[in-house]
C-alpha cells in the first residue's frame, strides 16, 4: 500500500478517483476498517478513507428519515436516534470482536458491506431500511439515487444494488434511511435443550404467530455452552408485552421447557447473537450460509461435528465455525468452504466465508453465481467502474 | 392531442406487419397470437387511459418457456416489446407503439408452492395481488404490499413498478417483501434470482430488477413473503379544520412511538366527494379527515389508540371517531376506499404520485390549492399520510379542449414542487411515460445515464418497454431500433 488518502468531501473523493482512474491506480475504500476482512482480500495501490466525509446531514424523527454522509460512525447515527426514542430498524451490526478489529465503524460501510442483525427476521434488512444514497463511480462522477423519502419508485433502484455491493460500484458518500420507533420493552423466551430440527420448527411457530417475534435464533450446546437454547425475542408496550410473552411461551410449551431471560441474561445474549461472539477470540474459520429457514435442519444433517454452528433469523442463517484443528485435518479454508457449498445440494441459498483463519487460503470469499447471473453482475461492474479500479478483487462476481 | 410523445412507430415494422404475424403464428402457434384489430384493441392502453395505442400484436404465453421463445423471436426480429401484467398502471407503464408487440402474463397465473413455516409463496407472475393473499388467507396469512388496484393487478406488474399501497408505512412496499424472480431476458435467457433465502449471495440484483419498469425482462415466477396476520386491526377517524394541523398531528403520532398500520388523509374536496358517493358518515364541515389504524391484540390496540387520541387532542380536533364494531370500521375505510370511484363521478381526474418529506406536507398542500386557482382547475387530496406520498387528484373535462393539457401541466408542477422540498416524481405508480419528461428535474444528466447503463447490460438491443422511465430524447441513440429491425 503506497499511499492513504483522507478526503473530506465527496467533490474531493470524485477528484481522487478520476485522477486514479486516468493513472490506471486502484483504490482499496475504508470507512472506519473494521469490516476490511470481508470479502476477499484487496490489493489496491492506494487507500481511501472516508471517514472525514461525516456529519448527521438531516433528521426529521416525524419523517422517520436520517440522512448522514457516509463516514460518520455508526454509534453517533444510533446516539442521535436514541435520543428520539427510534433506532435503524436492521440491528446493525459491530464485527469488531468476531474479526478482532478496531476502529469505528461507519456507516458507510454498514451499507457497503449490508450486513443487518437479527432483527432481519422481522424488519427487514439493510437493504430495506436503506433509501438513497450518493456515490462516486470508478470514473469518478458523483451519482445520487433514491432521496430521503421513504416511497420512491422514481427511475432504477441503485440504492439496492449498491447497498452489500462491498465498494465494487461505487463509493457511497451519503446515505438515507427510513428509521421506526424503538420498543418500549423487549424480552427473551427460552426453550432449553431442543435438537437443531425441533429448534427450526418452535422458531417457525414463533416466527408465524401473530405475536411479530423480532428475534428468533438457536443456541445448540457446545464446549462453552452446556446445553441448546431457543431464543424467541419479543418487544412491544410495557403494559402489553407480558400478554405477548404470556401468549408465546403457551405457543412454545410442547417443545419443551420453557422459560424467561431476566434483563441482562437478555440483553446479553442477543449481543452474542448479533455479533456472532460465540466464534469471536477463538482461532479458526467462520461461514454463514444463507438458507430458507426450513432447510436449515436438511443443511446442517450434512455437518459433522468438526463444525459449530448456531441459527439466527429463524434458520435463514447460520452461522459455522471450525478450530485450527478441523481446519488441518480438512485442509483448510478454502477446503472447507467447498465442503459447505457441498452441503447445500440443491436446496438453494449460499455460503459466504466471513472470517478465514490463514488470510491467504481465501479461494472465494462470495459462492460463485449460476453463469447467467454472474455475467449481469459482471456487465454491471463495468459500467460503474470500467477501469475495475474500486475494491479490485473483493467480490469475485465482480471481477474480471 | 394530449401532450405526452411517443417516438415515431418504425415504418419498416409497420409494413412488415403482415410477415410479422405470419413469422409469430408459425413460430409461437396461433393460440398464443393475438393480432386482429378488433381484439388488440382490448390492449391499446392501461389505468392511464387518456393515452392509447394498439400495438402491432399481442402474445399470450403459458409457460416461462412460451415466453423465452416469444422473446427470441422478438429480439431476433428486432421488434419493441411491451410487457404486460393486467394494464392497471397507472402512468402508462404498459402503453404500447403502433410497432410493438405486447408479451401478457395473464395467462400463467398458478401458485407453485406455499411454505408457511418458512413464510413463502411461489407464484406463477400473472396471478393478481389479492389472490396471493386469497391463496394464504385460510391460514390467517397475507401478502403485505396493498395497491388499490389490487383485486385485479398481476405480481408481475407489482415488481416492475415497485407497487406499495395503504399499509406500507409497517410492511413496506413489494421490493420489501420480494424474496426472488425468475425472469426471461429480451434475449431468451433465463435468470433465477434470490427464492426461499433472505440475504442475496453477490449484488443484489433482485433489489434493481423490482421497479425497472419492465425494461429487463419479463419476469415469469416469484417468491414473495407472506406474513401472518394480527390478531385485529381497529380504525379510528379524525377530523380537523385545518389541513396544516392534520399534518402536525400525524407527525406528532409517529414521532410518539406508535407505528399506526395506515394513516389515510382526505382533505376537504376529497372528504365531501367521498361522502356524496359513499355515504360512509364522514362529517362534511372539516378540512381535513386522517383515518389511522393500528393493528395487534385487544389491548395493544386500546393502548395505541389511546395514545393517538391523547396526541390528537392537544390539536383539538373537530373530530374523533374511534370505531367500536366491525361493521363501524367498514364505514370508517368505505369512503376512502371509495374515493377513486367518487372522483370519476364528479368529473375526468388524473392521479398524481409525488412524495415529500411529511416536515413539508402543510406548506405542498397550502401551495397546491394556489395553483389550483392558478390553473383554474379543482384539485383533491387522497394519500397515505404516514410516508409523505401524495395522491393529488386533479380533475379535468375531457370534452374540453385544451383542459387534459392544462390538467398536465398543472400535475408536472405539482411533482416539481414535490421534487423541490425533498421529495420524489413517483412513490408508488412508476415513471412509465407520465412523468417521463419530468425525470431531468429529479436527476442529472450522469445520473440517469448510471441508470440506463443497468438497462444496457439486461436489455442491450433496448427493446423492452423502451420509450418509458428516461425522457426519449436522451433514450433516442439507445433505441435506434431503425437499423434493428430484421424483416420477418
Amino acid at each position: 500500500m503506497s499511499k492513504n488518502s483522507v478526503p473530506s468531501s465527496e467533490e474531493e473523493i470524485a477528484d481522487i478517483v478520476r485522477k486514479a482512474n486516468g493513472d490506471s491506480e486502484t483504490i482499496e475504500i475504508v470507512g472506519g476498517g473494521t469490516r476490511l476482512g470481508l470479502g476477499n482480500p484487496v490489493h489496491a495501490d492506494m487507500q481511501l478513507s472516508t471517514s472525514k466525509v461525516s456529519g448527521i446531514t438531516i433528521y426529521e424523527p416525524g419523517a422517520l428519515t436520517i440522512v448522514a454522509k457516509a463516514g460518520t460512525p455508526l454509534s453517533e447515527i444510533e446516539k442521535t436516534l436514541a435520543k428520539e426514542g427510534q433506532h435503524l430498524p436492521f440491528e446493525p451490526v459491530d464485527y469488531c470482536a468476531l474479526m478482532g478489529s478496531k476502529g469505528k465503524s461507519t456507516i458507510g460501510g454498514v451499507v457497503a458491506c449490508g450486513i443487518s442483525g437479527p432483527k432481519r427476521y422481522q424488519a427487514g434488512a439493510c437493504r430495506d431500511s436503506l433509501i438513497g444514497v450518493r456515490f462516486i463511480n470508478g470514473t469518478g462522477d458523483i451519482i445520487k439515487n433514491g432521496g430521503r423519502v421513504m416511497k420512491n419508485v422514481t427511475g432504477y433502484d441503485l440504492v439496492k444494488l449498491l447497498c452489500g455491493s462491498f465498494g465494487t460500484l461505487g463509493i457511497l458518500s451519503e446515505v438515507s434511511f427510513k428509521v421506526l420507533p424503538l420498543a418500549e420493552t423487549t424480552t427473551t423466551i427460552v426453550v432449553d435443550d431442543l435438537s437443531s430440527a425441533d429448534a427450526v420448527s418452535a422458531l417457525a411457530k414463533a416466527g408465524t404467530s401473530p405475536f411479530d417475534p423480532t428475534g428468533l435464533a438457536h443456541l445448540p450446546a457446545s464446549k462453552d455452552q452446556p446445553s441448546a437454547q431457543t431464543l424467541i425475542r419479543l418487544e412491544g408496550f410495557a403494559n402489553q408485552l407480558e400478554y405477548r410473552a404470556t401468549q408465546m411461551s403457551d405457543l412454545l410449551k410442547s417443545f419443551g421447557k420453557v422459560h424467561r431471560l431476566d434483563e441482562k441474561e437478555h440483553l446479553k445474549i442477543w449481543q452474542d447473537v448479533k455479533e456472532c461472539r460465540r466464534f469471536a477470540g477463538k482461532p479458526g474459520s467462520v461461514w454463514r450460509a444463507s438458507v430458507k429457514p426450513g432447510d436449515a435442519p436438511g443443511f446442517l444433517e450434512h455437518l459433522n461435528d468438526q463444525f459449530d454452528c448456531f441459527l439466527d433469523w429463524a434458520g435463514g442463517l447460520i452461522w459455522i465455525f471450525a478450530d485450527e484443528e478441523a481446519l488441518e485435518k480438512n485442509s483448510g479454508s478454502s477446503a472447507l468452504t467447498d465442503t459447505l457449498r457441498q452441503a447445500l445440494g440443491g436446496m438453494g441459498g449460499h455460503v459466504t466465508l466471513v472470517r478465514a483463519n490463514d488470510k491467504n487460503d481465501v479461494a472465494d470469499a462470495f459462492q460463485p453465481q449460476a453463469a447467467g447471473v454472474a455475467a449481469i453482475s459482471a456487465a454491471i461492474k463495468q459500467q460503474f467502474d470500467p477501469a475495475t479500479i474500486l475494491n479490485p478483487g473483493r467480490m469475485n462476481s465482480t471481477s474480471k | 392531442m394530449s401532450e405526452i410523445a411517443m417516438p415515431t412507430p418504425n415504418p419498416h415494422i409497420l409494413r412488415g406487419r403482415d410477415q410479422i404475424i405470419s413469422r409469430l403464428i408459425s413460430e409461437l402457434g396461433e393460440a398464443m397470437v393475438i393480432h386482429d384489430k378488433n381484439e388488440t384493441i382490448a390492449y391499446e392502453c392501461d389505468g392511464l387511459s387518456a393515452y392509447r395505442c394498439p400495438p402491432l400484436a399481442v402474445i399470450l404465453p403459458g409457460n416461462t418457456e412460451e415466453v423465452v421463445n416469444a422473446l427470441k423471436l422478438c429480439s431476433e426480429l428486432g421488434l419493441p416489446v411491451i410487457p404486460r401484467g393486467s394494464g392497471t398502471s397507472l402512468s402508462g407503464g404498459a402503453l404500447p407503439t403502433e410497432d410493438s408487440i405486447v408479451i401478457g402474463v395473464s395467462r400463467m397465473n398458478e401458485v407453485l408452492e406455499v411454505d408457511y413455516d418458512s413464510r413463502i409463496i411461489r407464484v406463477q407472475s400473472g396471478i393478481t395481488n389479492l389472490g396471493v393473499s386469497g391463496e394464504v388467507a385460510g391460514n390467517e396469512f397475507f401478502y403485505a404490499p396493498d395497491p388499490s388496484s389490487q383485486l385485479a393487478c398481476a405480481i408481475a406488474g407489482n415488481i416492475a413498478m415497485n407497487s406499495g399501497g395503504a399499509h406500507c408505512l409497517k410492511y413496506g412496499v413489494t421490493t420489501n417483501n420480494l424474496l426472488g424472480v425468475k425472469m426471461v431476458l429480451m434475449n431468451g435467457d433465463i435468470i433465477e434470482i434470490g427464492g426461499g433465502h433472505l440475504d442475496p449471495a453477490g449484488l443484489d440484483l433482485l433489489g434493481v430488477i423490482c421497479g425497472s419498469e419492465g425494461q429487463f425482462g419479463i419476469v415469469t415466477e416469484a417468491t414473495l413473503k407472506i406474513l401472518r396476520k394480527p390478531e385485529g386491526a381497529r380504525p379510528i377517524l379524525l377530523g380537523f379544520d385545518s389541513s396544516e394541523v392534520a399534518g402536525a398531528c400525524v407527525s406528532d403520532i409517529i414521532k410518539a412511538g406508535v407505528l399506526p398500520v395506515a394513516m389515510e388523509f382526505m382533505d376537504g374536496p376529497a372528504i365531501i366527494a367521498c361522502e356524496r358517493f359513499a355515504k360512509a358518515g364522514y362529517p362534511t364541515d372539516v378540512d381535513a379527515l386522517l383515518i389511522v389504524e393500528v393493528e395487534g391484540s385487544p389491548g395493544e390496540i386500546d393502548e395505541q389508540l389511546t395514545k393517538i387520541k391523547t396526541i390528537c387532542a392537544r390539536h383539538d380536533p373537530a373530530v374523533m371517531r374511534e370505531s367500536e364494531s366491525a361493521v363501524q370500521s367498514d364505514a370508517i375505510w368505505k369512503g376512502r376506499k371509495a374515493a377513486f370511484g367518487a372522483m370519476g363521478q364528479i368529473a375526468d381526474y388524473m392521479c398524481m404520485d409525488g412524495t415529500i418529506p411529511t416536515s413539508q406536507l402543510p406548506f405542498v398542500l397550502g401551495r397546491m390549492q394556489e395553483m389550483a386557482k392558478e390553473y383554474g382547475l379543482a384539485v383533491a387530496n387522497v394519500f397515505h399520510a404516514g410516508d409523505g406520498n401524495l395522491h393529488p387528484l386533479i380533475l379535468y373535462n375531457a370534452n374540453t379542449p385544451g383542459d387534459l393539457e392544462k390538467c398536465e401541466e398543472f400535475g408536472a408542477e405539482i411533482l416539481k414542487l414535490c421534487v423541490e422540498v425533498g421529495g420524489c416524481l413517483t412513490g408508488e405508480h412508476g415513471v412509465g411515460i407520465e412523468k417521463r419528461d419530468l425525470m431531468g428535474h429529479q436527476f442529472s444528466e450522469i445520473d440517469m445515464e448510471m441508470q440506463m447503463r443497468v438497462k444496457d447490460v439486461f436489455d442491450p438491443q433496448w427493446l423492452l418497454n423502451p420509450a418509458k422511465v428516461f425522457p426519449i430524447t436522451i433514450t433516442h441513440s439507445r433505441r435506434n431500433n431503425d437499423q434493428q429491425y430484421k424483416a420477418a
